[in-house]
């Protein structure tokens, strides 16, 4: 009948969060007997009778519609191999990776090659974790020079803040292209310096994404930054 | 001759202090420190990631891979031989499936989970103070779990019942039995138990009943060490 922990607070793996049955468990909680139980480690999340954690870690699962950042690992008969910073690999069709018409036989390193990191979406996720990729809808590209980076793919929602928020912030003050993607790699091209100041601000946020006032935090410490 | 005192002073159902920090291992993907008076268990959580050899692939889930490791000059006795031998392969195994029970894996057909645990220092209870490692660190790397897993060694020297045996109580010059088990304290079920020696019914039942109570105590400090990883950074 009563909730067990606050909302808002940092709950383990096997904690009790509420019991009896006004309360209804979501993500990362289960049911056991009357008792609604953690099973992640995570910030605890209250939305009316729904309990949910909010993870602070763990890798990337692809899920379908996902916008991300893909590595060019293998090219295979029919595609390019990806890797996508998970557990699995994404295959990148013909079909899907261009509107020109490539020939059968023709050299797909002349598309895409080894190295090359393109921004891509998930167009299916088989129950074995077997991922599609597409490029063909807007925002979709190769990315050309810039900056890698990675970072815990949980945090992603804080680097990209409210309706990109936080990463247009960044992009205006530091005057760089950055593009994101939920598989927690990021890619920046700008001036050297700037450049390394957006990956500070970034790695800063994914540091402290769980402390309230983070954007004023950051946009401080952006002036700050840029000053200098 | 009666074990009536032990040998440090400790009352029979005392542990050996205890200290844990989450996130020691930048590189891994979750790692823990688990401390029980001199054995020190250091345990790194990689993965979930791609699995080769193919044919040792589940298709269903995940699969946890626990490696147990003694650093060549952790004990008090001879250099340990690097690179593992029949006692830590077994090892290995019973803590893996310690472990198992609790972890879901589901999410990660064809994948593995690696787990490395390695011993900097080592005073007995070696094996529990592993697991209480690995427990914190799977939680750490962001695994779904049923609930930790504490555990701890008991066991029975010269006839007296006790809780966290150290190095000099199981090489002690009597009867000693020594019994490592695993608790998900939530439950209270058992993931581990193993015996080395001889005990009765009686005193197998009363060691257990100790046990499970400085599980629920090492539980306590599990839950603050992970908590505290994130709470830390609030004063900076």
């Amino acid at each position: 009948m009563a909730l067990l922990t606050k909302d808002k607070s940092v709950v383990v793996p096997g904690e009790e969060l509420a019991s009896g049955m006004d309360y209804l468990p979501t993500n990362g909680t289960y049911r056991d007997g009357d008792k609604i139980v953690a099973a992640r480690l995570g910030l605890l999340h209250i939305e009316g009778r729904l309990l949910k954690i909010i993870p602070f870690s763990g890798k990337y699962l692809p899920k379908r519609g996902d916008v991300i950042i893909a590595k060019v690992e293998d090219i295979t008969l029919n595609g390019w191999r990806c890797y996508i910073n998970s557990a699995y690999s994404a295959l990148l069709n013909l079909r899907d990776a261009s509107s020109e018409f490539i020939a059968k036989g023709a050299d797909l390193t002349r598309y895409f090659t080894f190295g090359d990191y393109i921004v891509a979406g998930i167009t299916n996720v088989t129950s074995q974790n077997i991922v599609d990729l597409t490029l063909k809808a807007p925002g979709l590209k190769k990315l050309g020079e810039g900056r890698i980076m990675h970072i815990d793919p949980n945090k992603m929602p804080r680097v990209i803040g409210k309706a990109g928020s936080m990463v247009n912030m960044i992009k205006e003050a530091t005057d760089c292209r950055i593009s994101v993607g939920q598989n927690g790699i990021i890619w920046i091209q700008g001036s050297p310096n700037n450049e390394l100041v957006a990956v500070k601000s970034i790695e800063k946020i994914s540091a402290e994404s769980h402390v309230p006032g983070l954007t004023e935090r950051i946009k401080k410490f952006l002036d700050k930054e840029l000053k200098k | 001759m009666a074990y009536e005192k032990r040998l440090d002073g400790r009352k029979a159902d005392e542990m050996r202090k205890i200290s844990a920090k989450v996130g020691v291992i930048k590189e891994a993907n979750g790692s823990a420190m688990f401390k029980i008076g001199d054995t020190v268990a250091y345990a790194a959580v990689y993965g979930p990631r791609n699995f080769h050899p193919k044919f040792l692939q589940n298709p269903e889930k995940g699969v946890l891979r626990c490696k147990y490791n003694m650093m060549p000059f952790s004990g008090a006795g001879d250099r340990v031989r690097p690179g593992g031998n029949r006692r830590s392969k077994e090892i290995s195994m019973v803590i893996e499936s310690s472990l198992a029970s609790v972890l879901n894996l589901e999410d990660f057909p064809n994948a593995v989970v690696d787990v490395f645990i390695e011993l900097s220092q080592t005073d007995a209870g070696t094996r529990c103070a592993g697991i209480c490692a690995a427990s914190m660190a799977l939680a750490d790397a962001g695994f779904a779990m049923k609930d930790l897993v504490a555990s701890v060694s008991v066991g029975k020297v010269d006839g007296k019942v006790l809780v966290d045996l150290d190095y000099k109580e199981e090489s002690y010059d009597g009867e000693v039995a020594d019994i490592p088990i695993a608790v998900i304290p939530r439950s209270g079920k058992l993931t581990l138990l193993q015996m080395d020696g001889r005990v009765t019914k009686d005193e197998l039942k009363k060691a257990l009943e100790l046990g499970k109570k400085a599980c629920s105590q090492i539980y306590d400090v599990q839950k603050k060490a992970l908590k505290s990883k994130f709470s830390g950074d609030k004063n900076e």
